[in-house]
């Protein structure tokens, strides 16, 4: 009984430290492919388009209603301390700092990220991939590099229009709607928030960009059998990467702020 | 050309392969025959390196593609041509991009010089006017007939057919065969297909060998199949209910 569950548990981490290892390869293999020709430029342009232009309206809704709860949450929290003058500084400095990418993360994994699995796995049980291997081609040059340049590209862009969009989503809230002085909403921003708070959103931005892409193509590259199969490791790479995205922002933020 | 030597595979405990061995000349079509389900296509994927064999090994030309470097394996993958059961087409892609593909990643012809292969070699498998159809307008018929056009667009030496005519009705089918034997004459490839149109495949190939519990059976002229007396082969072929192979 006892030797069972040792047994058990040790195929259990064995598995898991292959799964691993394996992903690590994963990534250290796109990154190689990323770094030497030759270089796919119009693939990485086509990703961009679809990972980064066609996110744009999803994450401008949801930048704005962030921004927006952020001022109304904002405002009645300031409000019982009088200090409703620093609405503006927060709002920016929950966006800029974790807003900004990790929403926009989690957004770019829903929509882009599912779609890179189903796309890649779709092309794994159909033997496309067997395909392209044998025209001489290198799958990871074209389906894992573009999609990684794409993200990292994208990424940080679209959390920006995020943080500006939000911002301007608290100032209708806060200024318009609450009375809060369009001068102290700006002004006391200027003066709080660094520019090592924007490039701390950045760097977190990068990183979410590798680590969407490295799962969601992971899942997809070595996708199960079959409809169900693709259905599973879609499911799995947008659940993994938005776990993911938390634990590394938590970490970030201890490192970066 | 192609030497199978002692190929052993299973997966998660089940043996598919013990012991293959084979070889095809320069030139030389080879069919592949067998059970549904026994491993043809796993073994015939074992030729271009796409699934390494857990014992034993593959030469091309005399080199073991599992020893090869990257660059170098991607150079002897492009010696090859390989028609898929499903045809793996680019579902994204017409079938004129589809085609053009190859020659487009691999090749440094201009848009004019791709065009012109492309739509002689749409012409030649009888597929003129489908060019800007997608891979879901078209039939099983067409699909094999693209795949195989865009693995001859770059005249390989050596020709990989998994079962190009399963599930297609008996015309289209044996049409197909007739096109890869008008094409094996015509670029004079070596070549294995893996196949259940029996006899009809006999014709056209120069050898068989038939995979049995993991083993090749039998290798031999077609006429050598046709009348061999082993009793599992006859009744592979004869198609009887009766014999050794038991069907559960």
């Amino acid at each position: 009984m006892m030797i069972a569950l040792i047994r058990k548990l040790g195929a259990i981490s064995l598995l898991g430290l292959r799964g691993t290892g394996r992903m690590g390869l994963f990534l250290g293999q796109a990154f190689i492919y990323a770094s030497t020709p030759p270089f796919k430029f119009f693939r990485v342009l086509q990703q961009i388009r679809f990972i980064g232009f066609q996110s744009i309206l999803v994450i401008l809704l949801t930048g704005a209603f962030a921004g927006m709860v952020l001022g109304l949450q904002g405002f009645y929290t300031l409000n019982r301390f009088g200090s409703t003058a620093l609405l503006g500084p927060m709002v920016a400095f929950s966006l800029i700092r974790e807003l900004g990418p990790v929403l926009s993360a989690l957004m770019v994994t829903g929509r882009a990220g599912s779609a890179m699995t189903a796309e890649i796995g779709i092309m794994r049980i159909t033997e496309q991939i067997d395909a392209l291997k044998l025209m001489g081609l290198n799958p990871f040059r074209y389906l894992v590099v573009p999609r990684l340049l794409a993200c990292i590209i994208s990424l940080p862009l679209l959390s920006s229009i995020f943080n500006v969009v939000g911002i301007f989503g608290g100032y209708i809230i806060g200024v318009r709607l609450l009375g809060v002085g369009v001068g102290n909403y700006f002004g006391e921003m200027a003066n709080y928030v660094e520019m090592e708070d924007v490039l701390g959103g950045i760097y977190k931005s990068l990183s979410f960009g590798v680590l969407i892409t490295w799962v969601s193509c992971y899942k997809g590259y070595y996708t199960g059998f079959g409809a169900e199969g693709v259905s599973k490791a879609t499911t799995q790479a947008v659940v993994l990467s938005s776990v993911l995205i938390c634990i590394l922002d938590y970490f970030m933020t201890s490192i970066l702020f | 050309m192609i030497e199978v030597q002692d190929i052993h595979k299973s997966f998660e405990g089940h043996t598919v392969l013990q012991g293959v061995s084979f070889q095809v000349a320069k030139g030389e079509l080879l069919a592949l025959i067998g059970r549904s389900g026994y491993g043809k296509s796993i073994l015939l994927k074992h030729v271009p390196g796409l699934i390494r064999p857990d014992q034993g090994r593959v030469l091309i030309d005399g080199n073991d593609l599992n020893f090869l470097r990257r660059k170098k394996l991607e150079e002897m993958r492009s010696r090859f041509g390989f028609v898929f059961q499903n045809g793996a087409l680019f579902d994204s892609l017409t079938v004129f991009e589809n085609v053009a593909f190859p020659l487009k990643e691999k090749t440094k012809f201009s848009d004019h010089e791709i065009k012109k292969r492309v739509l002689s070699i749409l012409d030649e498998v009888g597929l003129s006017g489908a060019e800007n159809k997608y891979p879901a307008q078209i039939s099983g018929g067409m699909i094999r007939r693209v795949a195989l056009a865009r693995s001859l667009v770059r005249n390989p030496e050596i020709m990989l057919f998994d079962e190009p005519t399963t599930g297609l009705d008996p015309v289209i089918g044996h049409a197909i065969l007739n096109l890869i034997d008008s094409c094996h004459k015509r670029f004079e490839f070596t070549g294995i297909i893996v196949t259940h149109e029996i006899p009809k495949a006999f014709e056209i190939v120069q050898k068989v060998a038939m995979l049995h519990e993991g083993r090749i059976l039998i290798v031999t002229p077609p006429q050598g199949i046709l009348s061999s007396s082993d009793p599992v082969v006859h009744q592979f072929i004869t198609g009887s209910i009766d014999g050794p192979i038991q069907y559960h």
